[in-house]
C-alpha cells in the first residue's frame, strides 16, 4: 500500500494508454489474434464486376467444386431475414437476391478449410445478370432521376428568398468534396463461435457490439439473447466500424450455424476498401449575401451527397453535414437542404465528423469567396461572423450558440501563431518567389455534440468490487485506440481513490451491458464515464451507509482518499474496508446508467436543441506550394483547441493530432478514384494515400485551451474530443488555396476542390494564369 | 551438386527448419499462423503500411546485416540462412522492455495499437544504424509505416529519444552478434536448395552459375529477387508464381564496382545496397533514391527487378536511361549486353529470351559538363508510385546544348526517351527559351494515360514543368528556390 496523498491514474492526469506496454509488445490481442478452436473454418465474399445489373442467378459449380470449399453461403441461406440496414430501412441485403448494384458488392460467400481455399474458389463463380446503366456520383444520379436513399432535410430560418435577392453583394458557386476511405490499420473481421440452442458467441471488431448482435439475431432469426458479441479493442474504427461490420458478423454467424464450427471471415484490404463504405462525397451549391464589410447576410445551400446503393448512415450523416454547414458563423437569414442520393457505388457511411467537415467545408468556402471579393483577409471575415452578441445566436436549426469561446481562443491562436506577422511576411515573399508560394489560413471549427438520434444518448456500465478489492470495470463503449477505456478507469480510480492499476478493464460485451449505442459521434467518454461514475457511486453510497452503520459515524465522516477509506478518526486500507464490507454482506457490485440531459430535436420542423454543448478549436496552417507540379508542404501548424477540463491532456492532445493529420490527409492526398466502369481504383494503400510521418507540419504546436471547462454537467467538465479536431485540417486546405490565389494576385477565390491533390492545386494555378 | 529440401533460418532464438516450403508461402503467414507470433501484423499484404515489419538479418560481406522488411511480401523460401527478429524478441529474457518500447510508451506513440509492433521494428533498425537520428531521419526511416491514429508527432518525438533509454551496444542483437554469426554460419551450405510441392517449388540456387543452370532447366520460372513487386502476384493476384528461383542469396549478384568509369551495379543489389555507390558516383540521385517506397521495401526491393520486371511506372528506369545505362542480359554462360531503352519493347513485353536473366547494370558516369537531375511527381510525396518521373542529361558546351537525354516515366507505356523534346534542345543555347521548346516538344513525345494516380493532362503539363524546373535549377542566375526540397 503506497502512503501517498495521491491516487494514480486520477482525472485530469496525463495516464498512459492502458494497453500501451501490449501495443508495443506485440501482446495486445485483436481479434486475428485469438486462438482457433479445432476445426476452425472460413469464409471469403465473392463479389460483383459490374456496378449494376439484374441478376438472373450465380452458377457456383467450379467455386463448390473447389478443394477445401466446405459450402457457399447465398441468400437462399439466410434463416432469417436477409437485411442488416442500421437504420431499420430494409435496404441492404446480406446478399442480393435480384439486382446488383455496386461494383464489388458483395454476392455470397465460400466457406472454406482454410482462408486461401476460400479466397481463391470466391473468383471462380460464374455471375448471370443484365448490365444496367450505372450513375457513380450524385450529379450524375441525379441527372439520371435517382431517388434519394433517405428522407432529406431541410433547415430554414428567416426569409432567406428576399435576403438574397435583395443583396448588394452575392455570389453563388459549386463546391465538389471527395470522400474518403477509413483506412483503420486493421480491417474487417468477425470471428463466430456456434453454441448449444441458437446461442452464437461473436467476437469481431466492430464499434457498436449492440447493433452487430441485434444484425445476427435478426439475420438468424433469433432472440438477441442468443447472441453475444465481443470485442476487447480495434485496430482503429474511425466509424467505418459503426456498422459495416454487420455483414461479417452476419457472415460468420451463419456459416458457425450452419456447419457448427467456428467461422473467421477477414477480407483482404482490397476487398475491405471496395465492400465497406467511406466518407460521403459531396457536391454543394451555395447561394451567400453579404454586406459591404463582409457580414453575411444570408446563406442558401444544397448538399448531394454520395451515399451509395442504400441508406446505411446517410440520413444523420448528411443531416449533421447542414447541422454544421454554419461552422461557427452565424447566418441571419438560411435554407439549407440536404440531397441525400442514391448511387450505384458502396454504401457510404459514418466516419469522424459524421458529414459535420463536409459541411463545415462549405461554411469556409463561403467565407473565402465573402474575403477575395472585398478584398480582406479572410480571418476578418471570419472574426466578423462568429456567433456573438444580442440576436446574433440562432443556429439554424434554432439551437441557440450559448458556449462560444470561439474570441478568445481564436485571439489566443492568432497571436500565439504570429499569424498578422507571418502573413505579411507571406505576401511579400510571394511577390519575389516566382515558383514557390506560399499560403496561411487560420480556421476555427464549433462542433455540436451528441447523437441527433436523441434516443443513442444512452449509456450503462458494470462496475464490480471483489472482495480482495480489485475492481473489474466494463462498460458500453468500445476501444479502438482513442483511449476511452483508460479515461473511464481514470473516472473510477478518482471516485474510489483507489490506483489506476487496481482496475482491470475488461472487453466489451453484449452480455454485461446491454442495448448499448455505438461508440461514434465523440460520444464514447461522455456517456461511458458517467455511467461508470453512477455505477461506482451506487457502491460507494452502500459503503458508506455500510461504514456509518459499522463504525457508528456520520455518514460525511466517510471518507474516500488516496487508497484509504477513513472513518471518522480511523483509516483503513480499501482493501481492508472492502473484507468488512463483504462479510457484513453489501452489495459490491452495481450497474450504472445515464442519458445525456436537456436536448431534443424535431426533424420534420428542423427545431430542437440536438447538441448539448459544443466544442471548439482552431488551427493556423502554413503552406508552400510548387507553381511548377502543384507539389506542396505543410511547413508549420498551431493549433488551439477546446477538451474542456480534459481528463486526460496526453492522451486528448493525441486525439487532436492525430484528428488533425486524417483531416488534412482527407483534403490533400486522399482521393477515391473511381473507373467509368464504376470500379474503385484506389483501395489499398498502394494507391490510397493517407498522409506518413513525413508528411506532417515541419512545425507542429498543439496546445490545449487548459483554461476551458465545460458549461454543462458533463464528466468532470471535459469535452468530447474524437471528432471536432478532424475539421482542423481545413486549415491546410484554405492555405493551400491562398497559395494559388498569389498568381493571381489575391483577386479571385480559387476553384479549389477537394481533395487538393498535387494536381488540383496545379490545374487551380494554371486556370489562375490562364484568366480563371 | 548437392541438393537441400529444407529451409533453414533462425527465428528470434530458435533454429527452425521447414521442410516442403511452397514458393507462395510468405514469412507473414508462416509466423502468425504456424508460430502464433501474433505481435506481426497483416494490414495490407502489399508491403505498402508496415504493420509487419520484421528484421532480418543476413550475413554479407560487411558481416551479419539486420535491415527492417515487410514479411506479409517476403516469400519464407528468403529467409533461408537469415536470423529472424520479430516484435517478441524485444523485451529482455527477464521482461524489461526495449528502450524503443519505453520510448513509445512514455512518447504516448500508440492509439489502437494495430500498427505499433511494426513502427518498433523500424524504429529498433533505425536506433541500431543511427542511435540518434533526426527528425528527418526518422521521417526517412518510417516511410514504410502507416499509422491513421496518432498523426505520427508523438512517434517521432518518441524516436529521436530511444537513445536516452538505451545505447545499441547493450542489445542483444549486439551482444550475440559473434554467436548469431557462428550459428548462420553453419546454415551455410554449397547445396541448391529445391523445397516445396512440384506445383509450387521454391528454388534457391547455389550460385549465380547455378541460377543460370536453373533458368536453363526451368526457363518460366518465376524469377523472385526482392519479392516487392512478385509479392504482390501471390497476396493480392493469387497467382502461382512456381516454379520460383530466389535470388536474394546470392551475393555475388549483389556487387557493386567502379570498372573506370562506369559504375557496375549486380541485379540483385537492393536500393538500400546501393545508396552510399550513388551518393558518390551520382549524387544527384541520392534524393531521388529516397522517394523510392519505403525503408523495408529498398531493403527488399533490387535495381534489377525494377528494371527486369518491365513497368512503365518504374522509378529507376527513367534515370538510368538518362545516364546512358546498359544491362547485361545471360543465359547459361551467354552474355549480351543491351541499352537499357531498348530493353522495353512495349507494355509488358521486354527483351529477355526465357532462360534469360539481368545479371549487371552498368552505368557510365556522367562527365564534368554533363548536367544531371532525377525527379518525381507522385500524389503524396514519400512511398508513392510516381505519376511521372524523369531522367534529365544534358551536356552543354560553351553555352550551348550538345547532347540531351531526357527519359521520362508514366507518360507512356514503357519507360522511354523523349526524343523530340532532345531534339528541340540539340544545339540550342542554353535558355528558357530551348526549354519551352522543349516542353511543346514533349506534345509530340508522349499521349500519356489518364487513371487513378494523375490525369493525361496533368501527367503532360508537369512533365513539361519538369523540364522548366531543370533549366531554373541548373541556371546559375535563378535567385529564389524552385524546388520544396531545396526550399
Amino acid at each position: 500500500m503506497k502512503d501517498t496523498h495521491f491516487v494514480s491514474g486520477a482525472a485530469h492526469t496525463d495516464r498512459i494508454h492502458d494497453s500501451a506496454i501490449k501495443h508495443v509488445t506485440g501482446r495486445a490481442d485483436y481479434t486475428d489474434d485469438i486462438g482457433q478452436p479445432e476445426g476452425t473454418l472460413h469464409a471469403y465474399l465473392g463479389v460483383s464486376t459490374v456496378a449494376h445489373a439484374r441478376l438472373n442467378g450465380i452458377d457456383l459449380t467450379d467455386v463448390l467444386a473447389f478443394p477445401g470449399v466446405v459450402g457457399v453461403l447465398t441468400a437462399d441461406d439466410v434463416p432469417g431475414v436477409n437485411d442488416i440496414s442500421p437504420t431499420g430501412q430494409n435496404d441492404e441485403p446480406v446478399f442480393p437476391t435480384d439486382r446488383i448494384e455496386f461494383h464489388g458488392q458483395p454476392l455470397f460467400a465460400v466457406v472454406a478449410e482454410t482462408r486461401d481455399a476460400a479466397r481463391r474458389a470466391a473468383e471462380l463463380a460464374r455471375i448471370d445478370c443484365d448490365v444496367l446503366p450505372h450513375a457513380l456520383d450524385p450529379i450524375a444520379a441525379q441527372e439520371a432521376g435517382y431517388p434519394h436513399v433517405t428522407a432529406p432535410l431541410k433547415l430554414e430560418r428567416g426569409d432567406v428568398d428576399t435576403a438574397l435577392s435583395g443583396a448588394r453583394n452575392r455570389i453563388t458557386g459549386r463546391m465538389t468534396v471527395g470522400g474518403q476511405d477509413h483506412m483503420y490499420l486493421e480491417g474487417q473481421i468477425a470471428f463466430a463461435m456456434p453454441g448449444e440452442d441458437d446461442d452464437i458467441v461473436v467476437h469481431c471488431s466492430t464499434q457498436h457490439p449492440s447493433e452487430a448482435q441485434h444484425m445476427v439475431a435478426h439475420v438468424l432469426g433469433v432472440p438477441s439473447n442468443a447472441v453475444v458479441v465481443n470485442v476487447r479493442r480495434m485496430g482503429g474504427g474511425f466509424g467505418g466500424k459503426e456498422s459495416q461490420m454487420n455483414l461479417f458478423c452476419a457472415v460468420a454467424a451463419m456459416a458457425a450455424k450452419k456447419w457448427n464450427r467456428a467461422v473467421k471471415i477477414r477480407p483482404d484490404r482490397d476487398q475491405d476498401m471496395t465492400a465497406t463504405g467511406k466518407r460521403h462525397d459531396f457536391v454543394i451549391d451555395y447561394d451567400v449575401a453579404f454586406d459591404d464589410a463582409g457580414r453575411i447576410e444570408a446563406v442558401g445551400g444544397t448538399f448531394a451527397a454520395r451515399c451509395g446503393y442504400s441508406a446505411d448512415l446517410s440520413g444523420p450523416v448528411t443531416d449533421r453535414a447542414l447541422f454544421h454547414a454554419d461552422n461557427a458563423y452565424f447566418y441571419p437569414h438560411v435554407r439549407l437542404t440536404s440531397r441525400p442520393m442514391k448511387t450505384n457505388t458502396v454504401s457510404n457511411t459514418a466516419f469522424r465528423g459524421f458529414g459535420g467537415p463536409q459541411g463545415v467545408i462549405a461554411a469556409e468556402r463561403i467565407i473565402e469567396e465573402i474575403a477575395y471579393a472585398t478584398g480582406q483577409d479572410p480571418l476578418d471575415v471570419r472574426k466578423a461572423n462568429f456567433y456573438s452578441g444580442e440576436g446574433r445566436t440562432l443556429t439554424p436549426y434554432h439551437q441557440a450558440v450559448e458556449d462560444n469561446i470561439l474570441d478568445r481562443l481564436v485571439m489566443e491562436l492568432e497571436e500565439g501563431a504570429a499569424y498578422r506577422q507571418r502573413r505579411n511576411d507571406i505576401v511579400a515573399f510571394n511577390d519575389t518567389s516566382p515558383v514557390l508560394k506560399k499560403g496561411i489560413a487560420l480556421t476555427p471549427v464549433k462542433f455540436g455534440i451528441s447523437f441527433t438520434a436523441t434516443w443513442y444518448n444512452q449509456a450503462g456500465a458494470l462496475v464490480h468490487v471483489y472482495n480482495d478489492g480489485s475492481i473489474h470495470l466494463n462498460h458500453g463503449g468500445t476501444e479502438m485506440g482513442q483511449g476511452l477505456n483508460t479515461k473511464v478507469a481514470q473516472v473510477v480510480a478518482e471516485a474510489f481513490q483507489v490506483d489506476f492499476e487496481r482496475i482491470k478493464i475488461t472487453k466489451t460485451t453484449t452480455e454485461k451491458v446491454p442495448n448499448t449505442s455505438a461508440t461514434a459521434a465523440s460520444s464514447g467518454t461522455d456517456l461511458n464515464g458517467m455511467a461508470a461514475l453512477d455505477a461506482v457511486e451506487q457502491i460507494k453510497s452502500r459503503l458508506i451507509a455500510f461504514a456509518a452503520d459499522h463504525w457508528g459515524v456520520a455518514p460525511e465522516r466517510v471518507r474516500f482518499a488516496a487508497n484509504r477509506v477513513h472513518v471518522g478518526d480511523e483509516a483503513l486500507t480499501f482493501d481492508a474496508f472492502i473484507k468488512k464490507a463483504y462479510l457484513a454482506r453489501v452489495q459490491l457490485s452495481a450497474a450504472g446508467f445515464y442519458k445525456t440531459p436537456k436536448i431534443h430535436w424535431e426533424r420534420a420542423r428542423g427545431q430542437g436543441r440536438p447538441f448539448y454543448y459544443y466544442a471548439y478549436g482552431a488551427a493556423c496552417s502554413e503552406v508552400t506550394i510548387d507553381t511548377l507540379t502543384g507539389e506542396y508542404r505543410v511547413e508549420r501548424t498551431d493549433i488551439l483547441h477546446d477538451v474542456g477540463r480534459s481528463l486526460n491532456p496526453a492522451l486528448d492532445k493525441g486525439q487532436v493530432e492525430g484528428a488533425f493529420i486524417q483531416g488534412m490527409g482527407w483534403l490533400t492526398t486522399e482521393e477515391l478514384w473511381w473507373d467509368d466502369a464504376g470500379r474503385l481504383r484506389t483501395h489499398a494503400p498502394s494507391t490510397y494515400k493517407i498522409p506518413l510521418a513525413s508528411d506532417r507540419p515541419r512545425v507542429f504546436n498543439v496546445n490545449l485551451a487548459d483554461w476551458s471547462e465545460n458549461r454543462e454537467l458533463t464528466i468532470k467538465r471535459s469535452k468530447a474530443v474524437g471528432e471536432p479536431p478532424f475539421m482542423l485540417g481545413i486549415s491546410v486546405f484554405e492555405a493551400l488555396s491562398m497559395a494559388v490565389a498569389s498568381v493571381a494576385d489575391y483577386r479571385e477565390c480559387p476553384r479549389l476542390d477537394a481533395p487538393a491533390t498535387p494536381e488540383r492545386v496545379l490545374m487551380a494555378v494554371a486556370r489562375l494564369r490562364n484568366g480563371g | 551438386m548437392t541438393y537441400r529440401t529444407e529451409i533453414r533460418f533462425i527465428l528470434n532464438g530458435t533454429d527452425v527448419s521447414v521442410p516442403d516450403v511452397a514458393a507462395s508461402q510468405t514469412l507473414l503467414d508462416f509466423l502468425r499462423l504456424n508460430r502464433r507470433l501474433t505481435g506481426t501484423k497483416e494490414g495490407c499484404a502489399e508491403g505498402d503500411c508496415g504493420a509487419c515489419t520484421v528484421l532480418v538479418g543476413r550475413l554479407t560481406g560487411d558481416g551479419l546485416v539486420y535491415a527492417p522488411v515487410n514479411a506479409c511480401i517476403r516469400f519464407l523460401a528468403s529467409v533461408d540462412g537469415c536470423h529472424v527478429v520479430t516484435v517478441e524478441h524485444l523485451s529482455g529474457p527477464d521482461g524489461r522492455l526495449h528502450p524503443v518500447q519505453q520510448a513509445m510508451i512514455d512518447h504516448h506513440g500508440s492509439q489502437c495499437g494495430f500498427c505499433t509492433p511494426g513502427f518498433v521494428m523500424s524504429l529498433y533498425a533505425l536506433w541500431m544504424q543511427t542511435p540518434e537520428p533526426t527528425a528527418a531521419q526518422v521521417e526517412t526511416a518510417l516511410q514504410g509505416n502507416l499509422c491513421r491514429c496518432t498523426g505520427y508527432e508523438p512517434i517521432v518525438r518518441a524516436a529521436v529519444a530511444v537513445s536516452r533509454y538505451g545505447t545499441p551496444a547493450a542489445d542483444h542483437l549486439n551482444t550475440e552478434r559473434a554467436a548469431m554469426t557462428a550459428r548462420l554460419k553453419r546454415l551455410q551450405s554449397d547445396a541448391r536448395v529445391v523445397s516445396g510441392p512440384a506445383d509450387n517449388l521454391s528454388i534457391l540456387p547455389a550460385s549465380v552459375d547455378d541460377l543460370a543452370a536453373c533458368l536453363l532447366t526451368y526457363p518460366d520460372a518465376t524469377i523472385v529477387a526482392g519479392a516487392t513487386d512478385v509479392g504482390l502476384w501471390v497476396t493480392k493476384f493469387l497467382r502461382n508464381i512456381g516454379p520460383a528461383i530466389f535470388t536474394g542469396h546470392l551475393d555475388r549478384l549483389k556487387t557493386i564496382a567502379m570498372e573506370g568509369d562506369v559504375l557496375t551495379i549486380g541485379a540483385g543489389a537492393s536500393y538500400t545496397d546501393c545508396q552510399d555507390a550513388l551518393s558518390e558516383h551520382l549524387p544527384h540521385l541520392t534524393g531521388y533514391w529516397d522517394r523510392i517506397a519505403g525503408w523495408q521495401v529498398r531493403n527488399m526491393g533490387t535495381v534489377g527487378g525494377n528494371i527486369a520486371n518491365g513497368s512503365p511506372i518504374g522509378d529507376t528506369p527513367p534515370v538510368l536511361i538518362a545516364l546512358e545505362a546498359e544491362i547485361v542480359l545471360r543465359r547459361g554462360d551467354v552474355r549480351r549486353t543491351v541499352a537499357l531503352e531498348d530493353f522495353f519493347i512495349e507494355y509488358g513485353k521486354q527483351d529477355r529470351a526465357a532462360g534469360e536473366f539481368v545479371e549487371t547494370i552498368r552505368i557510365p558516369i556522367p562527365s564534368q559538363n554533363d548536367r544531371n537531375a532525377a525527379y518525381k511527381i507522385s500524389k503524396r510525396r514519400d512511398e508513392d508510385i510516381s505519376s511521372v518521373a524523369v531522367g534529365i542529361q544534358v551536356t552543354v558546351a560553351e553555352g550551348r546544348i550538345t547532347r540531351s537525354r531526357i527519359a521520362f516515366g508514366g507518360m507512356a507505356a514503357t519507360p522511354k526517351r523523349a526524343t523530340a523534346a532532345e531534339q528541340a534542345l540539340q544545339g540550342q543555347v542554353w535558355s528558357q527559351a530551348a526549354f519551352d521548346a522543349a516542353a511543346k516538344a514533349l506534345e509530340q513525345d508522349f499521349r500519356p494515360l489518364s487513371d487513378w494516380r494523375a490525369s493525361a493532362a496533368y501527367r503532360m503539363l508537369s512533365a513539361q514543368n519538369l523540364l522548366r524546373r531543370f533549366y531554373l535549377e541548373q541556371d546559375t542566375a535563378t535567385a529564389a528556390p524552385v524546388r520544396l526540397e531545396t526550399a
